[in-house]
């Protein structure tokens, strides 16, 4: 019952607790938990028959003791409270101001599970983002209300890449973003350095962050990305706004969905993880996007680590099922020291179509890509053939493949961190490249294209 | 008749009551104070297993359930074609004036128009004998669709009543039935449970193909009218893209799109899009002929799990009445992980990789619900499914993909090197196959006699080059000659010039089979011909510069489907440029 406290709890099990001799508990519901110390922590309802609820605690169960600890059920779903004011504010994972500054004024309390998008509400976003990076702008093109990951590797500059997002992003119409930030399992360091990012380019009073760093309770991580959502879904549905939400690391937030499961002893499906972490994901996927009763829209950018690079991991693998296309970073290049090092073929962009091209960013971009994908996708075989037998041993046209492999690489994918390009000049430099080749291999662009492009730099 | 009992215990979706020992396996139930739709799916001593469709946090031990002893249920009659509805048919429509642009629990609307009016043609006569399934009268429901109103499966008698031609709303009472039960009346609706197949005289055999404009398909892997197929593939390897192709381009009367666990953003593309695209054949938008079904990935899991029967039922439904149906499932494997956790939820043992046991049942089951069948009115009228499956990781080995192999009798593998070169459709054409092919040879031979031989010629270049590549990749194309170098020639231009298709190009988005024959005519012709003049020792470097090539790598994206004479002028020129070559070189 509401307010009615417990003492005393059945079994404690890593973050799980049972609580006996309940009355009145609902499916889902917030609780509060006090040890014998007085601290507190809270927890959250994951199933709950007429005598007994099975509580998941959202932080350390170090401490807890059986006897003496005092349980409330507070008879509300996990809440967090929004208005604008919580732009340029710095939040724990659970939503609690971090900052040291006083809880900011709040018009209203909403469940962070959120409710799911009607999908005939939705408006299917096609404006174009330039971020000033030529391999997305050009090949894996941003759209304002997708969902976009990187899938990175330990070690390499995903940090970089999405701060450089952060400072470039612009729309044509040279619209603001508003950036909500959360990091689950990350290290200070790493919050810090987009602290400083944002900082620099003057956004801090446009920033909100969640912070649940590496040294924070685990199974807090599971709220941290609700929240930051619903705090973006606040301002970009209710306020208008343009949100740009950078979840960071999703594979740390997917291990401690593992933890909890592992714990109930459900039955996993691959590597330990349970069989709903793919409805999971979607869960925060899926609150990305634009509807039709407000201007505002959610851009999502999550960053997730591939254990072992390998693609296939079920974390970027369900990834991969739900968001609308992925960055993929690539160990080879990056030791290549080139930046940003976004693998040619396995990343993609899927709302590229409709934001790209004629009256968007140019008529022959479409082509001028899908060119690009193609002849590069034929470099890595010449590439394996050329190991073989020898780059000598090659035709004419596969030596041409080769440099147009290396151009490719170093002069369209390689930039400056702090190299802005505009989309003119990314397809400038994809036409120079794709004009090593000769005319007749391009068979993805148009006759008109070559006239007006190719080779028109030599 | 109601059934009262009272939750005991809520884990998730799964709740169990108590009290209901004398609702039925499968009864639909309201279940707590909201009301919120939930299905028995488990009914042992005094205590009830529920399932439930909405999400139900904040529900409590305690709160009541309430079954009013029917099954889970679709209704079926006039306002079904355009609608977009989600796993248990609500109209999204609907929800979005009850609760805006996010969906609320516990919203009740019903599935069909209520106030809409039909204007009904009565066809049957008062003091007719009728029969289940016959028609008595129709509805032309859109510019494309006449909807046929027809006796349900297990009613005839005497007509003692029918309305005359006017304009009626689904609640209004139409014809009426002396049964052996007595007199019941009936309305331009009624409703079936999800989960039995609607019955029909007989199962058929198949005739004619499902052309889906798709090359890569009609051609290689052709698919018949009442037919299955599954598109496995890794993530981004092209399964929706194909699905939404079917949808808009293939022959059929009827289509059913479920979204089942997918991207919100793509029902809204559909819902964007198919209003302004036409049908080729009656000139009228495509969605006049589309219903949608959509329960993504963020909506409830165990809605998930009955959306495929809500799509299959109303398949049924407009096969009853004469027409041919296709199912588009994205994705099935969403479906089966649906099960997956909701078996996990209820405490089964698991068999392979968390599944339940069960698994490989209900997949048949599903695709058993595909057939070319003499109605229970005496029409002919199919269902095909064409079901999607997402195997983890993009491996085939994994269980839904295996399984879904055993009931499917076309396969349609995607690869992830194809997508990743940017080739789509990524149809892989070593992995797939089609058992229809012979079914369908006929269908095509009376369009071109030498389908069939095209085909399978074309069919064995793509296998010989692959075989070739392996040697290739040892010593380089450079070291092989003439005679297999041609192979390689060819296959190129299968690949390139026939088997991809860009979705997105205004031309080459749609393939006729005039078009799809008149290029492969071409293509082989080619092939024919260059391997004589090389048999006669004439050096392929000098084929390979004729200025036809180009032309006829690019002929997908130049000749429209209106326009197939333009072939004939590629064709021609293609044969002048080689004989040319020919007699300079005697
Ligand atoms: N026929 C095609 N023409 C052009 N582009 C295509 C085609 N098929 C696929 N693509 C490209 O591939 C992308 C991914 O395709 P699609 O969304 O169909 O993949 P999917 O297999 O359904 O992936 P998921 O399992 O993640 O849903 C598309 O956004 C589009 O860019
Ligand atoms: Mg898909």
């Amino acid at each position: 019952m509401k307010g009615l406290e417990y003492r005393g709890i059945e079994t404690i099990d890593g973050p799980i607790i049972i609580v006996q001799n309940i009355k009145d508990v609902a499916y889902d519901e917030v609780v509060k938990i006090q040890d014998d110390m007085g601290k507190e922590r809270l927890g959250r309802v994951l199933e709950v028959s007429e005598t007994a609820a099975v509580v998941q605690v959202l932080g350390n169960t170090q401490g807890i003791s059986l006897e003496n600890t005092k349980v409330t059920f507070l008879g509300r779903p996990f809440e967090i409270g929004v208005s604008e004011e919580l732009l340029g504010r710095v939040f724990n994972g659970l939503g609690e101001p971090r900052d040291g500054l006083p809880k900011p004024f709040i018009k209203n309390r909403l469940n962070v599970n959120g409710m799911p998008i009607n999908p005939y509400s939705r408006v299917y976003p096609r404006d174009f983002i330039q971020t000033g990076i030529s391999a997305i702008d050009g090949l894996n093109t941003l759209i304002r209300g997708q969902k976009l990951p990187i899938f990175s590797g330990s070690g390499m500059s995903h940090n970089q890449i999405a701060a450089q997002i952060v400072r470039q992003a612009k729309l044509k119409s040279n619209e603001e973003f508003v950036i909500v930030f959360a990091a689950m399992g990350v290290k200070y360091d790493v919050a810090r350095y987009f602290l400083k990012t944002f900082q620099e380019s003057g956004a801090l009073s446009r920033v909100v962050m969640y912070l649940s760093l590496a040294d924070d309770p685990s199974i807090e991580r599971l709220i941290t990305p609700r929240a930051a959502l619903t705090a973006a879904e606040h301002l970009a549905f209710e306020k208008d706004m343009h949100v740009l939400v950078i979840l960071t690391d999703i594979t740390n937030y997917c291990e401690a969905v593992r933890e909890v499961s592992t714990v109930r002893g459900e039955i996993p499906s691959r590597k330990g993880y349970p069989g709903y972490l793919y409805s999971d994901l979607a869960s925060l996927y899926e609150r990305a996007g634009r509807i039709n009763t407000s201007e505002g829209s959610i851009t999502q950018i999550p960053i997730l680590t591939m254990p072992n690079d390998d693609i296939t991991h079920p974390i970027p693998d369900l990834t991969g099922y739900i968001t609308e296309g992925q960055i993929v970073l690539d160990r080879d290049l990056h030791q290549r020291s080139i930046y940003p090092p976004v693998a040619g073929l396995p990343s993609l962009s899927r709302l590229m179509k409709d934001g790209i091209g004629k009256g968007m960013t140019r008529d022959d971009h479409p082509r001028i890509s899908s060119q690009l994908f193609a002849a590069y996708s034929y470099v890595k075989n010449v590439r394996a053939l050329a190991s073989v037998i020898g780059e000598e041993e090659l035709s004419e046209l596969d030596k041409l493949y080769l440099k147009f492999g290396d151009s490719f690489e170093k002069e369209f994918v390689n930039q400056n961190i702090n190299e802005n390009r505009e989309i003119e000049k990314t397809l400038e430099i994809g036409w120079k490249v794709a004009s090593l080749l000769p005319k007749d291999e391009l068979y993805r662009v148009k006759e008109k294209d070559i006239e007006q492009y190719y080779g028109r730099e030599k | 008749m109601e059934v009262k009992g009272r939750i005991i215990s809520i884990n998730g979706p799964i709740v169990k009551a108590s009290g209901l020992r004398e609702a039925g396996m499968l009864d639909v139930v309201e279940v707590g104070e909201l009301g919120l739709i939930g299905e028995i799916i488990r009914n042992e001593g005094d205590i009830a297993t529920i399932q439930v469709y909405e999400d139900n946090s904040g529900m409590k031990p305690g709160e009541p359930v309430v079954s009013h002893r029917r099954p889970l249920s679709v209704e079926l009659g006039p306002g079904l074609i355009g609608s977009i509805y989600d796993g248990i048919q609500r109209p999204l429509i609907e929800l979005e004036k009850l609760s805006g642009a996010f969906i609320k629990r516990g919203e009740k609307t019903s599935a069909l128009s209520k106030t809409k009016k039909w204007l009904f043609e009565p066809i049957a006569k008062k003091g007719d004998n009728v029969n289940p399934g016959q028609v008595i009268g129709e509805i032309q429901e859109t510019g494309l669709i006449k909807s046929k109103i027809m006796v349900p499966p297990e009613i005839s008698g005497e007509l003692t009543f029918i309305n005359k031609q006017n304009e009626y709303t689904i609640e209004d009472i139409i014809y009426k039935i002396k049964t052996k039960d007595g007199e019941k009346s009936f309305t331009l609706s009624n409703f079936w449970p999800v989960r039995i197949p609607r019955p029909y005289k007989e199962k058929l055999g198949m005739d004619a193909p499902l052309i889906t404009g798709l090359r890569v398909i009609d051609t290689f892997f052709p698919i018949s009218k009442g037919g299955t197929a599954a598109i496995p593939g890794g993530f981004g390897t092209g399964k929706t893209m194909t699905q939404h192709s079917l949808a808009k381009w293939s022959d059929a009367d009827i289509i059913v799109y479920i979204g089942c666990g997918e991207r919100g953003n793509e029902m809204t593309d559909v819902l964007n899009e198919f209003p302004k695209l036409v049908d080729p054949k009656s000139g009228r938008p495509i969605m006049e002929r589309t219903i949608l079904i959509a329960n993504t990935s963020n909506m409830p899991v165990a809605a998930r799990e009955v959306s495929i029967y809500t799509g299959v039922t109303i398949a049924e439904y407009f096969r009853d009445m004469g027409y041919d149906v296709a199912i588009m499932a994205d994705s099935t494997s969403r479906w089966a992980e649906a099960l997956r956790e909701l078996s996990g939820r209820l405490e089964e043992m698991p068999a392979e990789e968390g599944f339940p046991a069960y698994l490989p049942t209900r997949l048949a089951e599903f695709y058993e619900r595909a057939s070319r069948v003499e109605t229970l009115c005496s029409e002919y009228g199919s269902v095909s499914i064409i079901g999607a499956v997402s195997p983890p990781g993009g491996d085939f080995s994994e269980p839904v993909t295996q399984h879904t192999k055993r009931f499917i009798r076309c396969f349609w593998g995607l690869s992830k090197e194809l997508a990743n070169a940017r080739h789509y459709p990524s149809i892989g054409w070593i992995a797939s196959y089609s058992e229809y092919v012979d079914e369908v040879s006929e269908w095509w031979e009376k369009q071109n006699p030498h389908w069939r031989e095209y085909r399978d010629n074309a069919m064995e270049i793509l296998n010989r080059e692959n075989r070739l590549q392996q040697i290739v990749k040892l010593v380089g194309p450079e070291a092989l000659p003439d005679s297999q170098k041609i192979i390689l020639r060819a296959a190129e231009m299968l690949k390139n010039a026939f088997m991809q298709q860009n979705a997105f190009d205004d031309i080459d988005m749609y393939a006729s089979p005039g078009k799809q024959l008149n290029m492969l005519d071409i293509i082989m012709t080619f092939y024919y011909r260059t391997k004589e003049m090389i048999a006669k020792g004439i050096p392929l470097v000098k084929i390979n510069k004729i200025k036809s090539i180009p032309q006829i790598m690019r002929m997908r994206f130049a000749v429209e489907n209106e326009k197939l004479e333009k072939f004939n002028d590629i064709k021609e020129k293609m044969i002048q440029e080689l004989d040319d070559i020919e007699r300079s070189s005697k």
